[in-house]
């Protein structure tokens, strides 16, 4: 159990200084997540240009790993095709969860700095909360999203 | 000798490190240090005495009980009500007949929700609570405030974590029929200076409940003494098995209550015109019981009255104060409850770190801690907090697993600070 593999700078990083983090009047979807065991609880907005995320963005408050994930989220996800940032989502899904995923840094990039969660069982639903938030805004889901 | 009369030698206070002998789970090793396990308000551990009679109750008696002519069950059925009276004489209840073996405090307390409250209640009734509650004693009278139209009220609580008493007064009304009251917070650690709120209520005729899942093993508890109707506790935090606890309810309340649960056991006699019902307490007691769990309890009652708890509550008020100047001289921690009387819990935020992410960094150095709401939304929301983080401490811990916890939060704030 390697806390330094969990919390690597990127991850200290983005925590002390979430990206995209703001309000998104303008947004064409919005979604919340809310873990209401662990207190996570996140707002993520999306604006949209036909099939192309033009902008992301969120607030919220919570864990380190949640909001270094929503953070790293808004930064890999903005500028791709919706049906790219699907497949990014089963990506970082497979890296979270499934010990003998093929990682493959090339498509994760910077969110491979969250592959050291995997050996953190109890804190995996942390940093997908933000995911299936926007997994949950771009299908127009009202209900809040948990993970817990 | 045991380690529990080997450590009561030791006046006046507690031998610690004897009684860590005795409690098996605390020697290992959690990635790669010594475990240190300040999460016993969730739940304590077990002494090997505890262990023993579960096991020698398994491997030599286990019959069912209250039916057998054979020899297993009599002696199953004797080991069972024996445990019965460890528990009656723990608590200072008049008479066995006053002690009804549940799953918990949760199930103690829904029993008198559902057959002591739902038959009283009618729209516009009302039951008092405190904002300090744990959900337990929320959630089941909410429950039954839906089946009769009563309202729940809940007494504030105050800045340092107590219970609101002039706030208590005003919302006591003729229409109040119950006050549900915790006696000591499992998120704040406040004793509830209960007496005043128990005599304030039966000048009323209000019968009480207490909660008394963390006081239980903590405190010496004498229900004639605190004078309240109900009082619940579990075993599992008092050194207990899982899956047992406590309902002591005054006799002629019990009396008066119908069954809460139909079967086996809690019948005298069953036809399909008629049924009669048992005598007290079996009576609220249908199905076969945790027997073990009850044996395993009255086990974990003589090692507590062994070890004394007046001498238990000194060394973990010892804990407490030594535990709360450490964490207070850290700089960004705030203490989350400041009662002026407490058991040995302390919840506490630590500012730019989510208690999350402290309790993994913990993990890590082998110290088991509780990161939260604690079952206790209310008081979150009340401080305006997602969470906390939650050291709470048993007689067996020590001063050297306070610095080590001291020292764990330091490298926690290297690590994300």
């Amino acid at each position: 159990m390697d806390l330094n593999d969990l919390y690597r700078d990127v991850i200290v990083d983005h925590n002390r200084h979430p990206r995209n983090f703001r309000p998104m009047p303008e947004a064409d979807r919005r979604a919340e997540g809310f873990n209401p065991l662990c207190g996570d609880r996140l707002t993520l907005y999306v604006k949209l240009d036909g099939d192309r995320i033009s902008d992301v963005s969120f607030q919220g408050s919570g864990c380190a790993i949640s909001v270094a994930s929503a953070s790293l989220l808004t930064e890999s996800v903005k500028g791709k095709l919706v049906a790219d940032a699907e497949r990014l989502f089963s990506a970082v899904h497979a890296m979270l969860t499934k010990d003998d995923a093929p990682a493959d840094p090339a498509a994760l990039g910077k969110l491979a700095a969250l592959s050291g969660v995997r050996a953190f069982p109890a804190r995996v639903k942390c940093a997908s909360l933000c995911w299936h938030t926007l997994d949950a805004a771009l299908h127009r889901q009202t209900e809040p999203v948990r993970t817990e | 000798m045991n380690a529990a009369s080997a450590a009561a030698l030791d006046q006046p206070g507690l031998d610690v490190e004897a009684i860590r002998r005795g409690f098996p789970v605390l020697a290992q090793i959690v990635h790669g240090k010594p475990l240190c396990y300040l999460d016993n308000a969730a739940s304590s551990q077990r002494p090997q005495c505890v262990i023993d009679a579960v096991s020698d109750y398994y491997e030599t008696t286990h019959a069912n009980v209250h039916r057998g002519v054979h020899a297993l069950s009599q002696r199953a059925t004797d080991l069972f009500e024996g445990a019965r009276e460890k528990l009656r004489g723990f608590v200072n209840a008049r008479s066995v007949r006053e002690l009804v073996f549940v799953r918990g405090t949760t199930e103690a307390i829904n029993l008198v929700a559902q057959s002591y409250a739902r038959p009283r209640l009618g729209p516009g009734d009302e039951i008092l609570v405190s904002r300090l509650e744990h959900h337990a004693n929320i959630v089941p009278w909410q429950m039954v405030c839906q089946q009769t139209g009563a309202l729940l009220r809940a007494i504030p609580m105050t800045r340092r974590g107590e219970v609101d008493f002039e706030a208590f007064l005003s919302l006591l009304s003729e229409r109040t029929r119950l006050l549900a009251l915790t006696h000591v917070s499992n998120a704040l650690g406040t004793i509830v200076p209960v007496q005043r709120y128990i005599a304030e209520a039966r000048r009323r005729g209000i019968p009480v409940l207490l909660d008394g899942a963390q006081a239980a093993p903590h405190l010496a508890v004498d229900v004639q003494a605190l004078d309240c109707d109900f009082y619940c506790f579990s075993g599992h935090k008092m050194c207990g098995p899982t899956g047992i606890g406590v309902l002591y309810g005054r006799e002629e309340l019990l009396a008066a209550m119908p069954p809460w649960q139909g079967g086996g056991d809690m019948i005298l006699a069953v036809s399909f015109e008629r049924t009669v019902y048992n005598d007290l307490p079996y009576k609220f007691e249908a199905g076969t019981p945790h027997i073990a769990g009850a044996i395993g309890l009255g086990a974990a009652v003589d090692y507590l009255q062994e070890l004394g708890l007046d001498r238990i509550a000194t060394a973990e008020h010892d804990l407490l104060e030594y535990a709360t100047a450490r964490l207070s001289s850290i700089a960004g921690l705030e203490i989350i409850g400041t009662a002026p009387e407490k058991a040995a819990v302390l919840s506490f935020t630590l500012e730019g770190i989510h208690p999350h992410d402290l309790g993994t960094i913990l993990d890590s150095e082998g110290i088991a801690i509780r990161a939260g709401h604690h079952c206790a939304m209310p008081v979150m929301e009340f401080y305006g907090v997602p969470a906390t983080a939650r050291a709470s401490f048993a007689f067996y811990n020590t001063r050297t697993e306070v610095d080590r916890l001291v020292g764990a939060i330091g490298l926690a704030r290297e690590m994300l600070g």
